[in-house]
């Protein structure tokens, strides 16, 4: 008898520990639409690179053929670089419009001390890593530029996982791993790519969804 | 024996034992956030409040923002030991 009034004790500790420091409300079918938007994008430009290498191949011998080459590679790198933008964009406008119903349902405030703390902490890895990659892209390493991202976007989950439920530990931490490994692979970053902020992020929003949303 | 020694009937009740959870993990809230969170009224909170205040567990800052008035809490050194004492009190007993 004794002994289950100090077990409800130590659960409500833990309870009012974890909902005033976390913020518990992110959807986890954001997550599956993100990655979603991913998969669509990573496709998309696939089909921009083959196209790409197609016309480099069917110019080859022509003169000037160098500088299709360049001027068409320009082009695809701009027209990639509006793709990862446009993801970025609607899978974050999506998790907040997402998130915002999840916080009305279950009357946690949206914009509180614990979602600004969580998105401070998201934001430092992250903003760091953008502009790394600016870098990267400034001296040409084009190559590195999928690791760093991922990488960078791995650390930012870690981070975030301090002030929101834990699963996202796990996210971070795939993430940082395949970007690692995707140094190792240069030319084929798209797949990492894919399967980093795609199908990742799928399996992580199932989980999520499934764990915590489905109540 | 000095297990339960370190039980303190302070914390004996849920909204104190809230009070507290929320303060080991933030360094401040104030009044509204811990209302909220426990899902206590005004009165019920504010006796409980001055409970661990005249224990000198927590510590009461009144201030303004802008021309509202705030109150937030923070707890003391004792308060924080004590709470330690409390949960480590707690794991035992459910230990054995």
């Amino acid at each position: 008898m004794e002994a289950k009034k100090y077990l409800e004790d130590i659960t409500e500790i833990k309870n009012m520990m974890s909902r005033s420091s976390r913020f518990i409300s992110l959807s986890g079918l954001s997550g599956v639409m993100a990655g979603i938007y991913a998969l669509i994008g990573a496709f998309i430009a696939k089909l921009l690179i083959d196209d790409h290498l197609q016309s480099v191949k069917s110019h080859q011998d022509l003169p000037k053929a160098g500088l299709y080459e360049i001027i068409g590679y320009s082009d695809l790198i701009s027209n990639l670089f509006l793709i990862a933008i446009s993801v970025a964009l609607l899978a974050i406008l999506t998790g907040l419009i997402l998130t915002i119903r999840k916080a009305k349902k279950s009357g946690e405030d949206i914009w509180d001390a614990s979602s600004k703390r969580l998105i401070l902490n998201f934001l430092i890895p992250l903003i760091a890593g953008g502009l790394f990659c600016l870098v990267l892209l400034q001296y040409g390493y084009v190559g590195l530029v999928a690791s760093a991202t991922l990488i960078f976007y791995g650390l930012a989950c870690v981070n975030a996982s301090k002030y929101t439920l834990g699963d996202i530990r796990y996210l971070g931490i795939a993430n940082i791993i395949i970007g690692l490994m995707a140094t190792q692979f240069i030319g084929y970053g798209l797949y990492f790519w894919a399967l980093g902020f795609g199908a990742f992020h799928i399996i992580y929003g199932a989980l999520m969804y499934f764990k915590h949303d489905k109540k | 024996m000095s297990i339960i020694n370190n039980i303190n009937k302070a914390f004996d009740h849920r909204i104190r034992l809230g009070i507290m959870s929320i303060l080991m993990v933030n360094d401040y809230a104030d009044f509204n956030l811990l209302k909220d969170l426990l899902g206590a009224t005004d009165g019920n909170l504010a006796s409980h409040v001055k409970a661990l205040e005249k224990e000198e567990y927590i510590k009461v800052e009144k201030q303004f923002i802008g021309r509202k008035p705030n109150t937030r809490y923070s707890f003391t050194t004792l308060g924080k030991n004590e709470f330690k004492k409390h949960i480590d009190a707690l794991e035992k007993l459910i230990g054995k």
